[in-house]
């Protein structure tokens, strides 16, 4: 406990765990329904059109999507050198296994249409739907360690094995963003599409709301419970995990009154709540020992020097604005739904390369 | 630990893993940044003239640019993860540092080249032609600038400046981001290395509009094409061998050993001569060998009779600096490396050379066999790039961080099966990948596009957004 009030972090240091936790929350919120679409795409699209319509929803986005992954790794990298370091290398099999997956989708999603082939073209929509369920089982069990603490003794070493990393809490905590991020795809595709895919993404989005949320709702009281009872820290506030769980209640209600935008915010909600409740459970660590608590790593530990800390502030602070900028503007650009056009658009519309 | 990979050790499977991913990524990326670039210059000749020429040639090269930009893409997550996977030491050493490009390589240059494509590839018609061609643009202007920050970084390896060593955690801790953004390493391998990508996307539409002109295929487009390609690979394998003579002059202040393993050269000379070629040992018995006399020194020093030092001094004075062991690279891996480079950059000098000469002869199109040279010289920028990298990387060895870390200090503590069942796994990976990549880039490639009005090109899309 000594070196836990010891080493509180600055106020830099703070702001770029916040800003981490930012990064990681927009990716979440982001590649959630991208990876919800991919393992809807086998239940929703019944032919070969319907699945055109599904891939092509995320077809401008998903990459920008999955950038914020990459700037999420760079900045723990620059940030918490210490924190990337530990996690990347313990977590290698489950890493490993991610990285396989997006390789797999990304590439999936420009060469499904390269050959008028449909022996092709099925074999690269597997490699979307496990290319995105695996990453979405494979973050949530990931996130889970954070928390609950993994094989980490003194220097930070790894102790374990990779079947310590596969505990029931982490196991739950991978149910949990599965269910959620499938939620979360089926009302973007609800919000996204028209007709029949339209459709079918209430049904199935009606069906998963209920389990999703008793799913959900198990693993934050689980969380919540330990971060009280087990882990000092309580920075979590009940109004979050509570916030989360109430919008996963309403998100089978929006779903049925077919308010589809309000049904979309409201996994969005569940998906920020969700991570924040994890991240803050964490503070004002970085990663928990399950060895012993003198070994858990704290951000200040983990930290770079101020220096660095400082560079990184004023060109996130340059930057990210136009960002944010450019990015909103492609959802704005492409804010339609993708389907068919109507014989009244015909005459205005033009031509789209796939 | 895993009795399969007993006796190989973590460090040695962790070394061929990042160079497999290495060399597997960096053969799509400077296609991308090349391609990038041509494509851009070809929609806005486009726009510029309202000539379908060009409008069917920025659609087709297109294509080809996106097939290869979704696997530079994947590849690189690989790429910028394995630090962490692999050498978390190194990573805990250099994240002050190292980590802050990497970052700012996301923010500014990642979120630009995919979002800007995302609206380039569908925003055809949805966007105007203005924006449309302004976001070809951004998409190629973000791939120009996310190979500055990992060159920054890397050169930050190559030579480190900037930094200060924390006495109590014994990590470099950066003092000076200016220093490390203005670091001369950096300033010439970024433009080596970009030079050298336009060069790989100037070869590359050459080698395929020649192969179209033989054909006879769209003899007018391709003709175009060919002639704009002529031009950028004349003047990026001149860009590309003029900051690479100016990166040898750094190396031999900065990484002398490097220099010496590039050319096998065992003793230090005054007016050092230039190994061409070498039958048999690198050593003290050649059985064969071409030299040119001085060129050497010229190379290294820029003086007639410069002093270059030799592997055995620099050896010696190694480890009076850093202690006992070996400092010395894989000499005949760094001499035929970069004999292969250099000799490639010589012939895609002569590439784009000869090709304007015929141009100006009003030849090109009469030329079958410079015509078909020209595509079985698609390989030699790829070839080259790929050199030109373990070269610059093997070469650096034993160090990772030149002078500060050692490549064996730098690597994660993990059983070797790990590594093992990640680089097993990745190159397979890799290996399906390229095969199915080369497979569908030869396809659209040797596909004639098209020929079609303005009307037809303007058909209801079968899906609107």
């Amino acid at each position: 406990m000594l070196a836990l009030i010891s080493t509180s972090p600055s106020g830099l240091e703070q702001l770029w765990f916040a800003l981490i936790g930012v990064l990681w929350l927009g990716y979440f919120f982001l590649e959630g329904f991208d990876f919800g679409v991919g393992i809807l795409l086998p239940f929703l699209g019944k032919n070969d059109n319907d699945r055109r319509v599904i891939v092509n929803t995320i077809g401008p986005v998903w990459d920008g999507n999955e950038v914020w992954l990459l700037t999420a790794g760079g900045a723990t990298f620059a940030a918490f050198p210490q924190w990337y370091a530990t996690v990347f290398s313990g977590f290698y099999l489950p890493l490993f296994l991610i990285l396989a997956a997006l390789i797999f989708r990304g590439v999936a999603f420009e060469f499904r249409h390269k050959r008028e082939d449909a022996t092709w073209t099925k074999w690269w929509d597997r490699a979307i739907f496990w290319g995105s369920a695996l990453p979405a089982l494979l973050w949530g069990v990931a996130f889970a360690d954070f928390v609950h603490g993994v094989p980490m003794a003194a220097n930070y070493s790894w102790t374990g094995t990779f079947f310590d990393l596969v505990k029931p809490y982490a196991l739950l905590g991978g149910l949990s963003t599965l269910a959620l991020f499938t939620l979360h795809g089926s009302t973007f595709l609800g919000l996204k599409t028209h007709g029949d895919v339209r459709q079918r993404a209430r049904v199935v989005g009606k069906a998963l709301a209920p389990a999703t949320f008793a799913i959900v709702t198990g693993f934050l009281a689980w969380t919540y419970l330990t971060a009280h009872n087990t882990h000092h820290t309580g920075l979590v506030p009940p109004l979050l995990p509570i916030a989360g769980v109430i919008a996963l209640a309403g998100v089978g209600w929006l779903i049925r009154d077919r308010l589809e935008g309000w049904a979309f915010l409201a996994t969005a909600i569940v998906i920020v709540a969700f991570f924040t409740t994890l991240l803050l459970n964490l503070y004002p660590n970085v990663l928990v020992s399950s060895v012993s608590p003198h070994f858990d790593m704290t951000i200040a530990a983990a930290a770079s020097h101020p220096y660095t800390l400082k560079v990184m502030s004023w060109v996130a602070l340059i930057f990210t604005p136009f960002v944010l900028l450019y990015q909103t503007w492609t959802y704005i650009i492409f804010k339609r739904r993708v389907g068919h056009p109507s014989p009244g658009e015909i005459s205005s519309s033009v031509p789209a390369q796939r | 630990m895993n009795s399969l990979v007993a006796g190989i050790s973590t460090l040695s499977l962790a070394r061929w893993q990042f160079g497999i991913t290495t060399v597997f990524h960096f053969l799509f990326v400077p296609l991308t940044i090349g391609l990038g670039l041509l494509v851009a210059i070809l929609q806005t000749a486009s726009y510029r003239t309202g000539d379908l020429a060009y409008e069917r040639m920025t659609r087709f090269f297109g294509k080809l640019f996106l097939v290869n930009f979704a696997i530079g893409v994947v590849t690189g997550i690989v790429q910028e993860f394995q630090f962490g996977m692999d050498w978390s030491r190194y990573s805990v050493f250099v994240g002050n540092i190292f980590g802050a490009p990497l970052a700012i390589e996301g923010l500014l240059a990642f979120f630009m080249e995919s979002t800007f494509l995302g609206i380039w590839i569908f925003g055809r018609g949805r966007v105007s032609k203005r924006v449309h061609l302004a976001s070809i643009w951004l998409a190629s202007l973000g791939t120009i600038l996310s190979a500055a920050f990992i060159m920054a970084a890397n050169s930050w390896m190559q030579h480190p400046v900037g930094y200060v060593i924390d006495p109590t955690t014994h990590q470099a801790v950066m003092t000076n981001f200016w220093a490390v953004l203005t670091n001369s390493t950096f300033l010439a391998a970024y433009g080596h290395v970009l030079f050298a990508a336009f060069l790989t996307g100037g070869a590359f539409a050459l080698g395929v509009a020649a192969y179209h002109l033989r054909k006879n295929h769209d003899k007018v487009a391709f003709g175009k094409v060919a002639r704009i390609a002529i031009v950028v690979t004349l003047l990026s394998s001149v860009g590309t061998a003029f900051l690479g003579d100016s990166q040898a002059k750094l190396l031999e202040k900065q990484q002398p050993m490097k220099m010496a393993a590039a050319e096998a050269l065992y003793n230090t000379e005054s007016g050092a001569s230039f190994s061409l070629l070498t039958i048999g040992d690198l050593g003290d018995n050649p059985i064969f060998q071409i030299r040119l006399p001085h060129i050497l020194s010229v190379l290294a020093t820029n003086t007639w009779n410069g002093k270059v030092q030799g592997i055995n001094q620099l050896e010696k004075k190694a480890t009076a600096e850093y202690g006992a062991g070996s400092y010395v690279p894989l000499i005949w891996l760094c001499y035929w490396s970069f004999r292969i480079m250099v000799g490639l950059g010589i012939l895609l000098v002569l590439l784009g050379g000869v090709g304007l000469w015929l141009v100006r002869k009003k030849r090109l199109e009469k030329s079958p066999r410079f015509l078909r040279f020209a595509t079985w010289m698609i390989a030699a920028p790829f070839i080259a790039n790929s050199f030109g990298w373990i070269f610059t990387e093997v070469g650096r060895q034993p160090w990772v961080v030149y002078g500060l870390l050692s490549t064996s200090k730098a690597v994660s503590v993990i059983s070797p099966g790990y590594v093992a069942t990640s680089l097993i796994g990745f190159t397979a990976i890799y290996t399906f990948l390229a095969v199915i990549e080369i497979g569908l880039m030869f396809r659209i490639a040797k596909e004639p596009p098209a020929i079609e009005t303005l009307e037809e090109s303007e058909r209801i899309p079968e899906l609107i957004y």
